[in-house]
């Protein structure tokens, strides 16, 4: 496209953005709302004066490399939201093991903080390592250079300004509620503004590669990006109160609300948590294992499998529920077919390390990817099994699926992002190595020991806590009260809280080892590296 | 058409890609508007009142959701712990839904009633103070809190565009009504009547007759949850699923 004729539609967008900003400052009543209105407008207004410039200035000639620059923000926002996201939750389970540090201030109690975590954590720390991943993976496998100059930076400040958006908001008191998707109605229109450009980007850059097939991790980014749109349009239609209020109430009522949440829940799990980081897995791991993927059936296999049946899987978080039971048993259905595509991802990775088993015990990040894809099998496997109806009423609304969602998140999520870091980082910022293997291994074990106690933990205090609501005595009468099961949780509690803090500790000896090697000395030589090709003048 | 020529055109993949993961919402949720009895007759729905609403408004604010569920299923012990399981009428007016997905606590989809509104302010302020070992927050600054009535009939107005069929005369007294329902001398309850029906709770619920607090609304709320529905006058055969 026309460089001028680009840059014109993007400062279209980002007024559009700045005058939702304008609305809300101006209109706006809440304090903590108008402050949220400033700094879209002023992000925005920053954008348009960048965009401007570029406009006015002669055409730039367009180096022949891989656009590398905005990919390194995208990493150092991946540790920073990291970082946060992580002590956030540890802060959250030390306020259930020890109540009085809720400070019983709006601000600071329980159910204000939590989104902070969860949306820190997955949109922040998940989806950042996703734009990196995703830039440096379809500039690589398409040898060409990412399609604009302008929109790859412009996405990744559109983003992270929703994550900033969103995580200011929820102290404040500004959340629609649906787990995950909890941000208000303009942050939502920021994000999907953003994801257009997103989508845009990604088919152009494929478009201009000078391979003939797109490769299988491209697959994986690119259904990552369409359903994520998909799902997050649908479930955020809402009708806001006005422009005064940050308040909006969702289109669809209670049964229908529910089912479309949990389509979104399961999903932003399946497509944001499970195919981007495929997507990750396999670009990275046949890379540093110097492999190349097991089987190429087995991954068409997987990705439509996937991309077919996680859709349907939904309705078994609403099991028992007043869903009508159809949609019940059909979801269920889906979760244990879903078994099959996602082990077959598994083997898939696995089998891809053969002939280079022994980097597992030499090379942390090796060994990090490697334990993701355990983690991975293990969490569909115990997905799909709790998605039985009668596994179900054992398990729902028990800390068991906090623990499931842990062994996916800390096991599986964040275990190939650290391995996959360790990996790209020095690629990125052309450093020989990583500052200090032992770092890496000392991350791995902290990661690893943490995340076993936080999951031992929540898999014993859910089935616990689901056993004593259950208990009946002789004569028909519960054994046990409510309370008694909550008293019955305090040592799980505990046991949660220090298995994060692990966890954290281990993040923290990450984050450092990722600063000192980007700030230590870069590689002597710069060995010779494919670059995009040639490409005749559009 | 085949893989082979598939992945060689990103617009074509993308295609499908969102057709083959259109379909799970396609056959799932659709069908959910349709079909007739996915939502059953309940006599005694209807939408909140205005004081109602903004205690869900604050329900909601505060995250109770992340630890309270309002959805009790058909399982014995559900049903012997809280009550009569749960209709999809009883959330019909809910947008959003808040059947929750944790119990940290426990279920509140039939709380009202079960405890006095003195009860309800004084575990709010200080959990501990009453349930030993209860590991919720507190909450006491919704008793400092004035109630924002001034948002109601927009909040009304947004709620009947969403399809909560609320009438010009509800939301015209929105903000009048939020104050009338927690008059602690029940003077205007003929008008709430009037307009909400006869299972309206009027009186002062945060034992503060002198202001309409947030605790006002939050008890408000608390208290009429799961009330609603004759559940005697229910049509077994309509609610079996």
């Amino acid at each position: 496209m026309n460089r001028s004729i680009e840059i014109l539609i993007e400062l279209v967008a980002v007024l559009i953005v700045m005058g939702l900003g304008i609305a809300i400052l101006g209109w706006g009543r809440d304090t903590g709302y108008v402050l949220q209105g400033w700094l879209i407008a002023g992000v925005a207004g920053w954008g348009a004066m960048w965009l401007i410039n570029r406009l006015n200035a002669p055409t730039p000639k367009i180096p022949l490399q891989y656009k590398d620059e905005v990919t390194k923000w995208a990493v150092l926002a991946c540790f920073g939201w990291g970082v946060l996201g992580f002590t956030f939750g540890g802060l959250l389970a030390w306020q259930l093991a020890i109540p009085a540090l809720n400070g019983d201030m709006a601000w600071s109690n329980f159910g204000r903080i939590r989104p902070i975590h969860t949306t820190a954590v997955i949109f922040g720390f998940g989806g950042n390592a996703l734009l990196a991943t995703s830039y440096y993976v379809v500039q690589r496998t398409s040898r060409a250079r990412l399609a604009s100059e302008t929109l790859p930076w412009l996405v990744l400040i559109g983003y992270n300004l929703f994550v900033l958006l969103s995580v200011t908001g929820y102290p404040l008191g500004i959340t629609q509620s649906k787990e995950y998707a909890e941000p208000e109605w303009y942050a939502d229109l920021i994000l999907l503004i953003t994801w257009v450009g997103y989508l845009w980007l990604y088919l152009a850059t494929l478009a201009r590669r000078a391979e003939p097939h797109i490769y299988v991790a491209n697959w994986y980014y690119l259904g990552f990006i369409v359903v994520i749109a998909m799902l997050h349009t649908v479930n955020n239609l809402a009708v806001p109160v006005s422009f005064a209020y940050a308040k909006s109430y969702p289109l669809f009522p209670g049964v229908q609300d529910a089912m479309a949440q949990w389509w979104y829940g399961h999903n932003a799990v399946g497509f944001l948590l499970t195919a981007g980081f495929l997507g990750m897995m396999y670009y990275f791991l046949p890379k540093a294992a110097g492999r190349p993927i097991y089987s190429y059936r087995m991954s068409i296999l997987g990705f439509w499998g996937i991309t077919f049946l996680y859709l349907w899987a939904g309705s078994h978080h609403l099991h028992y529920t007043a869903l009508p039971d159809w949609v019940q048993y059909l979801g269920m259905t889906m979760s244990i077919i879903l078994l099959v595509p996602s082990w077959g991802t598994v083997f898939n990775g696995l089998l891809t390390l053969n002939g280079a088993w022994d980097k597992v015990r030499t090379d942390p990040a090796i060994r990090f990817i490697m334990v993701a894809i355990l983690f991975y099998g293990l969490t569909t496997f115990e997905g799909s099994f709790l998605a039985i109806r009668p596994v179900n009423t054992l398990s729902h609304y028990t800390d068991w699926t906090v623990g499931h969602v842990h062994a996916g998140a800390l096991g599986w999520v964040a275990f190939i992002t650290f391995g996959v870091m360790y990996k790209l980082v020095p690629w990125l910022w052309q450093r020989e190595g990583t500052y200090s293997l032992r770092l890496e291994a000392w991350h791995f074990w902290l990661a690893l020991t943490g995340a076993v106690i936080y999951v031992g933990a929540m898999w014993n205090s859910g089935i616990t806590q689901s056993l004593m609501w259950q208990t009946y005595d002789a004569s028909g009468a519960f054994t046990y009260s409510f309370m008694e099961s909550v008293d019955a949780m305090r040592p799980y509690y505990t046991a949660r809280a220090i298995g994060g803090l692990l966890y954290l500790l281990g993040a923290l000896v990450g984050a450092f080892n990722i600063y000192m090697t980007i700030n230590g000395p870069r590689r002597s030589a710069r060995p010779a590296e494919a670059g995009p090709l040639m490409q005749p003048a559009e | 058409m085949n893989q082979a020529r598939l992945e060689r055109n990103g617009i074509a993949f993308a295609c499908m890609i969102l057709f083959v993961a259109s379909l799970g919402g396609i056959f799932e949720i659709a069908p959910l508007f349709t079909i007739e009895n996915t939502v059953e007759k309940a006599p005694g729905m209807r939408p909140y009142t205005p004081l109602e609403l903004a205690g869900r408004d604050i329900y909601v604010r505060e995250g109770c959701y992340a630890c309270h569920s309002q959805m009790i299923r058909t399982l014995r012990s559900d049903v012997e712990r809280y009550g009569h399981f749960s209709l999809a009428a009883e959330s019909m007016y809910d947008h959003p839904h808040q059947w929750g997905s944790k119990r940290t606590g426990p279920d509140l989809a039939r709380i009202g009633g079960k405890y006095s509104d003195a009860w309800h302010v004084a575990h709010l302020k200080s959990p501990r103070a009453l349930v030993q070992g209860s590991v919720m927050p507190g909450y006491g600054f919704l008793a400092e809190n004035r109630l924002d009535t001034q948002s109601l009939a927009p909040a009304l107005t947004a709620l009947s565009r969403a399809g909560v069929p609320y009438s010009d005369a509800q939301i015209a007294h929105a903000e009048q009504d939020a104050v009338y329902q927690a008059d602690p001398d029940a003077l205007n309850e003929d008008e709430l009547i009037e307009r909400y029906g006869d299972n309206v709770q009027v009186r002062d619920f945060d034992g503060n007759p002198g202001r309409v607090t947030e605790m006002d609304a939050l008890v408000a709320y608390l208290q009429m949850l799961g009330t609603l529905v004759e559940l005697e006058a229910l049509n077994p055969e309509e609610i079996a699923r």
